[in-house]
């Protein structure tokens, strides 16, 4: 069953079409990942999503009821960008969000969960960015909600603050919570998400789990070689192997079933392998498919 | 709802007892400008006496029109304002020509002198049975007590009651706007907090704040200065609380919708100069024009300095200030009518 569901969502703001007639369903207990490019439309959706923006037409359903008081109480927020009440520490914070709730987490659960008793102390401005996003979660998480919505959350943090939310994130997960998370971390998308949607120009564009969708858009193995590699580019012309070949930020990148043949051809072409490399297609390059072959700003 | 109204109101109070910087200078701006005027207008402005002269000036004692006395006319209805000002020290002989008396206050040295000055005058009158002055025995004597009202105790409600404008103005109102504009508002909305709950913990935060530093402000500079207190502290104290809910409703409504602090930084400073100006925290306006006094009533400012200034210079009870209460009350009303309509959590 969907916990949430969307029914023909749109956001217009004068002539822009921020998010065009979305229908789709989260089912109950996954990690969904809504991934785009930035001004997708990621971010308008899920704040009509939280209740937060009020669509232009479509309605949100949680848990087949349109959103009603309930709902503040049984889903927990991380928005993109939040600032705390200043001049109290993390503890007092928890503690003040506590208060909201009808049923909180004790604050020693939190604690514990999010990873926060070496900075329950701290006064919230002097937070790292990781530290800061740990904190967030906490917030998010205090209700015992029944879905999560995390709003990019591990932008501007650094390898390790990613790596370490991620397993706050997998913890959450692990208590059946479902979680909407929005992310243009590829990597990010696939080590957390059971089922992704990719979405630009406020449509969806592909909707699956990460192995399915890859397995559709990708014959096998993506060949990449730097252009300069290829004296004459009408070479690339006289390749019998590859039909799907794109040249993409200086490099040449050829996909193909037949790895072994797309290598003799290559070489038969003449081109410089010196510098070639073979790896097999992640979601970033599914990303970029769907979504870079057009010029944006 | 309680338990959300507790955990907010700590919270804000917290992060203004925190604050050191805004803190302290809370508590020392409006000390600091009491102690100015103390120093700067505390000195005898004039050695002259005052004399109050109501009704026709026709047969007063020739010593009262020499340099030494200067004379403040009075209408001849006007002789409890005189007396009044008689009473306070502001005049050091209150006489009615026509009526052949005079009145002193035994509270003034200035007073005991100038009437001596007077009783002098009027021996001298009557030994040499001049015609034209009355003979002395005819003269009544009145006299009053009090004690004397310096400038500080005229200025001490205003620069008290300006210094509250300001907590609540901006303690509210800009504090608000820069949390819409953060984004702590927008995370509170994604919580189960009612406006209503969020508002009124930040208004009761905010009084408790104000009375408080208030009550410090008073006591510390009073102990110091020694202002006049001719009323109930009750009354003043009920002034006070109810002329600070009014100005923390004026603050929300300036909270209510804006998103940039400039402007509403902006728009608060326009609102505050001529409250100042015209709410008589620093001058009177008694000698304003007429259409510039009731433009003045528009402010809250204008009814709360009254008030307090007729319980604390004037004695005056709860009865004699409730036109300055009622008008206090109805513009809270309308200032949360106002605020609660134009709300916008973002």
């Amino acid at each position: 069953m969907d916990i949430l569901r969307v029914e023909n969502l749109s956001k217009v703001y004068g002539s822009l079409t921020a998010v065009d007639n979305l229908s789709f369903g989260i089912p109950q207990g996954i990690c969904f990942g809504l991934l785009g490019p930035n001004g997708a439309g990621k971010t308008t959706t899920i704040e009509m999503m939280e209740g937060i923006l009020s669509p232009s037409s479509g309605q949100v359903l949680f848990e087949g009821q349109p959103i009603g008081p309930k709902f503040r109480e049984k889903v927990g927020i991380q928005f993109q960008s939040t600032a705390l009440p200043e001049f109290i520490t993390v503890k007092e914070t928890i503690e003040l969000f506590s208060a909201f709730y009808p049923n909180p987490r004790p604050l020693a659960e939190v604690i514990e969960l999010c990873s926060l008793s070496d900075i329950l102390n701290r006064d919230n401005q002097k937070l790292s960015g990781g530290q800061r996003q740990r904190m967030l979660l906490a917030l998010a998480v205090i209700p015992r909600p029944e879905l999560v919505f995390l709003d990019e959350p591990t932008t501007g943090l650094d390898p390790q603050a990613r790596r370490h939310f991620w397993d706050l994130v997998n913890r959450i997960k692990a208590e059946g919570t479902t979680i909407l998370l929005t992310t243009h971390y590829m990597d990010e998308a696939e080590l957390l998400c059971d089922e992704i949607a990719i979405m630009d120009h406020g449509v969806i564009l592909e909707r699956d789990t990460p192995t399915q969708l890859l397995r559709q858009h990708f014959a096998g193995a993506l060949v990449t070689i730097p252009e300069e590699a290829v004296a004459n580019p009408s070479d690339l012309q006289k390749l019998t192997c590859c039909h799907d070949l794109e040249i993409r930020a200086g490099h040449v990148e050829i996909e193909t079933s037949d790895l072994d043949g797309t290598i003799r051809s290559l070489l038969e072409a003449k081109i410089d392998l010196t510098r070639l490399s073979v790896h097999k297609p992640d979601l970033e390059d599914l990303f970029l498919k769907l979504t870079g072959k057009f010029l944006r700003s | 709802m309680i338990r959300q109204f507790l955990a907010i109101f700590r919270a804000r109070s917290m992060e203004f007892l925190r604050d050191r910087g805004t803190f302290f200078w809370n508590l020392l701006f409006p000390i600091v400008l009491v102690a100015g005027f103390a120093l700067a207008f505390g000195q005898p402005d004039e050695k002259v006496f005052k004399i109050g002269v109501i009704g026709p000036t026709t047969g007063i004692p020739a010593i009262l029109s020499s340099p030494q006395f200067q004379q403040v006319p009075y209408p001849a209805d006007q002789e409890a304002e005189a007396l009044k000002k008689l009473r306070q020290h502001q005049l050091d002989l209150a006489v009615a020509p026509a009526q052949h008396r005079y009145w002193m206050n035994a509270e003034s040295g200035k007073s005991i002198l100038a009437e001596r000055l007077l009783a002098d005058e009027l021996k001298l009158a009557a030994s040499s049975m001049n015609p034209s002055t009355p003979a002395l025995s005819l003269w009544a004597k009145g006299a009053v007590t009090g004690k004397p009202i310096r400038y500080v105790d005229w200025a001490v409600p205003g620069v008290i009651s300006m210094n509250m404008l300001f907590s609540c103005l901006f303690g509210v109102g800009y504090v608000l706007v820069r949390y819409r504009k953060n984004g702590v508002l927008k995370r509170l909305k994604a919580t189960p907090v009612s406006a209503l709950t969020f508002l009124v913990a930040q208004a009761v935060s905010r009084l408790v704040i104000v009375l408080g530093t208030v009550v410090v402000v008073y006591a510390g500079t009073d102990f110091f200065l020694h202002f006049t207190m001719n009323g109930s502290y009750f009354d003043l104290l009920l002034v006070t609380v109810l002329g600070i809910v009014c100005l923390i409703s004026l603050g929300l409504v300036f909270a209510a919708r804006f998103r940039s602090e400039e402007l509403a930084n902006g728009l608060m400073n326009l609102l505050t100069f001529p409250m100042i100006v015209f709410s008589g925290v620093f001058f009177s306006l008694e000698g304003a024009p007429a259409p510039v006094r009731a433009a003045a009533e528009i402010f809250p400012l204008t009814h709360l300095i009254h008030a307090e200034r007729q319980i604390m210079l004037n004695g005056a009870g709860l009865l004699q200030v409730a036109p300055d209460l009622g008008a206090l009350a109805l513009m809270t009303v309308v200032f949360l009518a106002i605020a609660a309509w134009l709300f916008k959590w973002e």
